[in-house]
């Protein structure tokens, strides 16, 4: 096993430990905490993958603004003081789905036969996902700036309140 | 080197432990971080297969990005939601948001 691969297995470890904490902590802001550190150790994988703009990107945005984000809405609507509001009697059947899901597309993917080398990874520089991102995937780009507009938008108008506040 | 099987496995583990999550909890804001895992789980899968079969065209990493971009308006827009259902129910419960039910 090269050293490549043990520092996969030590950032994947971290990674399904996070989600772990996620889905099953019995506190809702030790969920956001494993939240996120299972974000920042997606940013590793993305290391690995040799994307380091998505990594850095992905550090950035997940955990500098979405997590802040969803502290403060659980800091809004006092999730913390209804602990009976964890978890729903579809409990099993959710595991059971899970565990299925999980199970089929986990047999899909060691037995198929990749075509081509599974094991190098071809290098992506910055300047070509940036010549790309601005002439073939130009407008994907200018909707996505218009996706973020409407958003803000959005947000500001459904979280403002009634009239006259 | 890595072999692809690694993160496909990996996401697809993340994926499945995001499904629970979303199918299992109750509270929103708990629905919504499980399916930020989800969507993490997605955007390992996509640049794992840019990256490792298709150079040329690496239609993976710029589509992880616009997923990124997209997961950060979904969840602004989806705390203004949740925002407003508390003010209204005082709850952020899933299961008590049932009046358009027959």
């Amino acid at each position: 096993m090269s050293y490549e691969e043990g520092i996969f297995y030590v950032v994947a470890a971290v990674t399904v430990t996070g989600a772990l904490g996620v889905v099953l902590a019995r506190n809702v802001v030790h969920s956001a905490l494993f939240l996120i550190m299972a974000l920042i150790a997606v940013a590793g994988v993305f290391i690995l993958l040799a994307a380091e703009f998505l990594a850095v990107v992905q550090v950035l945005i997940y955990g500098g603004a979405v997590t802040i984000l969803i502290l403060f809405a659980m800091m809004l609507t006092r999730v913390r003081d209804m602990p009976a509001a964890m978890d729903g009697p579809q409990k099993p059947f959710a595991a059971l789905a899970a565990a299925a899901f999980m199970g089929v597309s986990i047999l899909a993917i060691v037995s198929t036969d990749w075509p081509g080398q599974t094991d190098k990874i071809n290098v992506i520089t910055l300047d070509q996902i940036g010549s790309t991102l601005f002439t073939t995937w130009a407008v994907p780009f200018e909707i996505a700036s218009l996706v973020l507009t409407v958003a803000l938008l959005g947000a500001i108008i459904l979280a403002r309140g009634e009239e006259g506040e | 080197m890595i072999p692809i099987n690694n993160f496909l496995i990996l996401s697809t583990v993340l994926f499945s432990l995001g499904m629970y999550g979303v199918l299992a909890r109750r509270s929103a804001v708990l629905i919504l971080m499980s399916v930020e895992l989800m969507l993490q789980a997605v955007s390992i899968n996509f640049i794992a297969f840019a990256v490792y079969f298709s150079p040329q065209q690496f239609t993976g990493i710029i589509f992880a990005i616009f997923v990124i971009v997209v997961a950060a308006a979904e969840v602004g827009l989806a705390l203004a939601i949740i925002l407003r259902l508390y003010r209204n129910k005082q709850t952020a419960n899933v299961d008590e948001a049932d009046i358009m039910k027959w």
